[in-house]
């Protein structure tokens, strides 16, 4: 399984991938497999000020429907569209096309509170 | 909820893990729930031929003169209309009409049959079943020692074709036969199955079970045939609108309220009688209803149905978003006055009202 370095990866398993003060967020390729195949991905939290570990949105596979957590607070800026009419590329290209939303970091100390691509894999076993 | 300590491996087990299979717990079992993906698995089934091993699901053998006489009596269905050589779904139920668990019954001679039952309700059936049995037919749970492979799909006739002597055109739709497969005797073979995509469900002993799974795989080949999971099983019974036992039917539910009324037959007894015939005649206060959302949004099991003032008329039994119809679809009780085709509903998902017509299932149409 790939997990980009330069990435930070939450236990919640999702991804940031930080660009000055904005970030994009999504969801592990382990977590997409956990998954399964994803039909939907509901966020509407747009315009919305949140905290770290907020649920921003959710998540539904075919027999699943799991809540989207923020790696570090801020506001909600876009959410991507193609995920709409197709929500299968979180499962194809998770950490590219399968992008879920772009957001502005509050404080980006918070960061330093997530995990390296290293010690994600240590903690998912693989 | 389960304890994962007395949860039982089916016979199979090593050849889904080699085959990739993600093992979950699911009543009382560690099964197959995907091999590769859920949406892939359930498009193989309903284009070409797939095989699930549903060995988990138990069997009773019910057996003697007195048989036909307990089985009309626990059961809802007219026993007295199978035939040997045919099947029939049915279900049992308890005192109050609630239902205990849908059941298959073979007959496979004159005084012998097979109850076929959902895994998680193995104890208790077997339990109900000789709790009931002041007839004195003799009772043989052979649960652990049969696998079961559903072979199902398009091309699932031309798959078995390869394995037997016997013309499939001759075993219609719940019909069997006793037979030799791949040159493996005492093989029952039947026209059944839970996907709507027709196919054949197959009873081995477990000595041959690996051999079987193997010719199974092989005749396959040239069709692409893929091991199925438990998740594309649900999405494809769900687009057929067949009962979950455990979601859409339970000890709470009568045949006449899951609308299992042709399998209920009141012109004879059965436990359960007088609260069905009560029903039948004065109506129902819930009914279970398909229904398709009109917007986007999936359905899932324990979500509430509103009306169009949001007031509470019934509750979400199984959803899913269906892969042929690439639409939210489900099932659920609503209470009678809503439940008419077409009749606009509600479904409460996360705060939010998405609408959704009731309609009469199948939502798959071939």
């Amino acid at each position: 399984m790939n997990f980009p370095a330069d990435l930070k990866y939450s236990k919640d398993h999702e991804w940031i991938r930080v660009e000055g003060g904005m970030a994009t967020v999504g969801i592990t390729e382990f977590a997409q497999k956990e998954l399964g195949d994803i039909v939907y991905v509901d966020v509407n939290t747009i315009g919305k000020e949140l905290s770290q570990n907020d649920v921003f949105g959710v998540i539904e596979a075919v027999k699943t429907v799991s809540d989207l957590f923020l790696p570090a607070g801020g506001k909600i800026l876009e959410v991507n569209p193609e995920l709409n009419a197709h929500p299968e590329l979180v499962n194809t290209d998770p950490y590219g096309k399968g992008w879920i939303i772009k957001i502005q970091l509050n404080n980006t100390d918070e960061l330093h509170t997530l995990l390296d691509a290293a010690a994600y894999k240590e903690m998912i076993g693989k | 909820m389960e304890n994962n300590k007395n949860i039982k491996k089916i016979f199979l087990h090593d050849v889904h893990l080699s085959l990739n299979a993600r093992m979950i717990p699911f009543a009382g079992f560690y099964m197959p729930v995907r091999y590769t993906s859920d949406m892939e698995e359930h498009i193989t089934v309903r284009t070409s031929v797939g095989v699930f091993d549903v060995s988990h699901m138990g069997e009773f053998v019910i057996e003697g003169p007195q048989a036909i006489a307990l089985l009309q009596k626990i059961t809802t269905n007219d026993v007295s209309r199978l035939t040997i050589g045919k099947a029939q779904y049915s279900c049992m139920t308890n005192a109050r009409g609630g239902i205990i668990d849908d059941i298959v019954l073979y007959r496979t001679s004159e005084h012998s049959y097979m109850m076929v039952v959902n895994a998680s309700n193995i104890d208790k059936d077997w339990n109900w079943i000789q709790m009931h049995n002041t007839e004195g037919a003799t009772l043989k749970n052979i649960s652990d020692s049969i696998c079961l492979f559903a072979v199902q799909g398009p091309n699932a006739k031309h798959c078995m074709q390869k394995l037997i002597k016997e013309n499939l055109d001759q075993i219609s739709y719940y019909s069997f036969i006793q037979t030799e497969l791949a040159g493996v005797p005492d093989i029952l073979l039947s026209n059944t199955g839970y996907t709507g995509s027709g196919g054949y469900e197959v009873y081995v002993s477990n000595e041959n079970a690996l051999y079987i799974w193997q010719a199974i795989m092989n005749a396959g080949s040239e069709y692409g045939i893929k091991p199925i999971g438990l998740g594309a099983r649900d999405t494809l019974r769900l687009e057929m609108g067949y009962c979950l036992y455990g979601n859409d039917i339970d000890e709470t539910t009568t045949p006449i309220e899951a609308g299992l009324g042709w399998i209920t037959k009141l012109n004879k007894s059965f436990i359960g009688h007088e609260v069905c015939i009560e029903q039948k005649n004065n109506g129902v206060s819930k009914k279970l209803c398909g229904f398709v959302m009109a917007e986007r949004g999936i359905p899932r099991s324990g979500y509430k149905i509103m009306n169009r003032d949001a007031q509470q008329i019934g509750i979400v039994t199984s959803g899913t978003q269906s892969p042929s119809l690439a639409k939210g679809i489900g099932m659920g009780y609503i209470n009678t006055e809503h439940a008419i085709p077409d009749k606009d509903i509600y479904i409460q998902i996360r705060d939010v009202l998405i609408k959704a017509f009731v309609v009469k299932p199948p939502f798959y149409k071939k």
